[in-house]
């Protein structure tokens, strides 16, 4: 997913990727019929240097128990375009870590920036709008249908209907679900791997530029996770969007991730690119690798 | 004479206390839950108002209702003898399972439904109005059934101070020693309570959200 630019070409690639997101939005206005392509157009090209998100000495405990921190110093940059997977046991603190990036918690001492703003400056609502969400659960409103569902933030955003309605079938499209078969179920109609696609639809859909994900796939019987490992996959790198993935599956981290931050007990233990990651020399790599078998796969 | 007898002679007297027991009771319940579900709302996420608020209706519920219409009597304004005193005494009564069941339904619901609104860039009132409000409502439902079964039963009292209603036909027949004239009451209020939980059940059925 990183693409090494030359340092002077890329302020004209990022102007070109600019021009063509404006172009993106006419489309969505409804001056083309193109909105397929709209998608591909979205696409940004990675520059390597340019941090979306960055946590500055982050600490979080909860506040009346006298345990050890949640998290402790995490110093991390996370760059435009990357898919940066955060690898950890149960109670390593990576969906904390997550949280910390759209508000849900914020730091009880230390900074996150997210677009180079301090999070705990920022007001929360605008903030959220800005990043997609996606949990295990779906999180799906049970009352809403899928359109409903996946319309959900462009409504806030208060979106004319007609190019709300345009951009729920392109999401649906995207995600793999016929808009006509699907549209109109409720949540509890679905299977699990049609709730979490539709989960992954409403949080494209009003373009954030960072998209959060909370084990998405985690809860689903293992075919359709492969399935959907290997569409998002796929999905992820045509879209360009900057992505932080929690998991505490090292292979699903090694599929969908271009950089993988392992955690253990509230600290940054690894951070490495993920074809790198297997040969980084800590004991809780090695654990991880060992535990699910993939360290003879990769020697082979 | 005969339970028989005395309904067929006193048809036309039965239907008006059913009508104004009727009356008792919509009224009463109008009321209460135009307090108790805004308040329910209110008390989501206020803590203290909350734990204030449904104290304060426990303790009024374990009022025994006689004692209740007694002790609203001798109140200015509030009380006195008739209907405006039992409608007082009637909302009391109905507040605590509509308070109750606003604030549980609109708390006790999927914490990742919840989570995903909040990160979705939804706003505390839209979080209130568009999810908790709708995926509450069966539960508010049910607790305004309970409610009205309750008012339907406690109305019977009210012809205590006055207030007329089929719990005129019990007391009289209660000091007339006459099952018939007791019944004459009795059975029409049961009757209504039993109708009222199957409509509202109904409703509620349609309402919940699977």
């Amino acid at each position: 997913m990183v693409f090494p630019l030359p340092v002077g070409c890329s302020f004209c690639k990022k102007d070109a990727s600019k021009n063509k997101r404006q172009e993106a939005k006419l489309r969505y206005d409804g001056h083309s019929r193109a909105s397929e392509l709209s998608i591909e157009m979205n696409a940004k090209p990675a520059s390597q240097d340019e941090v979306t998100i960055e946590f500055q000495d982050v600490e979080y405990h909860v506040r009346s128990s006298g345990r050890d921190a949640i998290l402790s110093q995490i110093k991390l940059k996370i760059l435009r375009g990357e898919t940066l997977v955060l690898l950890g046991r149960s109670g390593s603190g990576k969906t904390t870590l997550l949280k910390l990036i759209n508000r849900l918690l914020l730091a009880t001492s230390g900074n996150v920036y997210v677009n180079g703003r301090s999070v705990a400056e920022s007001d929360p609502i605008q903030l959220r709008r800005g990043i997609g969400y996606v949990i295990q659960d779906g999180g799906l409103f049970p009352h809403y249908s899928v359109t409903e569902n996946v319309a959900l933030v462009p409504r806030l955003e208060s979106w004319e209907e007609s190019r709300v309605s345009q951009r729920v079938e392109e999401m649906m499209r995207l995600v793999g679900l016929a808009p006509n078969e699907f549209s109109k179920r409720k949540p509890h109609e679905l299977s699990g791997g049609q709730r979490q696609r539709v989960g992954v639809a409403r949080a494209l859909a009003a373009d954030p530029p960072i998209l959060l994900m909370d084990e998405p796939f985690g809860a689903l019987d293992p075919v359709t996770r492969a399935e959907l490992q290997r569409e998002f996959a796929d999905l992820s790198r045509r879209l360009g969007k900057t992505i932080v993935f929690v998991t505490h599956d090292l292979r699903e981290a090694l599929r969908l991730g271009t950089r993988i931050v392992l955690l253990c007990k509230g600290h940054i233990v690894a951070d490495a690119k993920a074809e790198e990651f297997l040969r980084v020399e800590h004991p809780e790599v090695k654990a991880f690798a060992a535990s699910f078998g993939v360290a003879t796969e990769a020697s082979a | 004479m005969s339970t028989w007898e005395f309904f067929a002679g006193h048809r036309g007297e039965i239907l008006e206390a059913t009508g104004v027991h009727l009356f008792l009771v919509f009224v009463a319940m109008a009321i209460a839950i135009l307090i108790g579900v805004p308040l329910g709302m209110l008390m989501v996420k206020r803590r203290v108002l909350r734990s204030g608020a449904l104290g304060v209706a426990s303790v009024l519920q374990t009022i025994p209702s006689l004692a209740l219409f007694g002790f609203l009597i001798p109140l200015p304004f509030l009380g006195g003898i008739g209907t405006r005193t039992a409608v007082i005494a009637l909302v009391l009564y109905a507040l605590l399972p509509i308070l109750r069941n606003t604030v549980v339904g609109m708390t006790n619901l999927d914490p990742a439904v919840l989570e995903a609104a909040e990160a979705m860039g939804m706003t505390e009132s839209q979080i209130l109005w568009n999810v908790r409000l709708p995926l509450g409502l069966s539960v508010i439902l049910a607790g305004i059934r309970t409610a009205t079964v309750i008012t339907i039963g406690v109305a019977t009292i009210a012809a205590a101070i006055g207030a007329g209603g089929l719990g005129t036909f019990i007391f009289r027949g209660v000091a007339m020693v006459s099952d018939a004239v007791i019944l004459a009451g009795a059975i029409p209020a049961a009757l209504l309570a039993l109708a009222a939980d199957a409509m509202l059940g109904w409703i509620e059925r349609k309402l919940r959200v699977v």
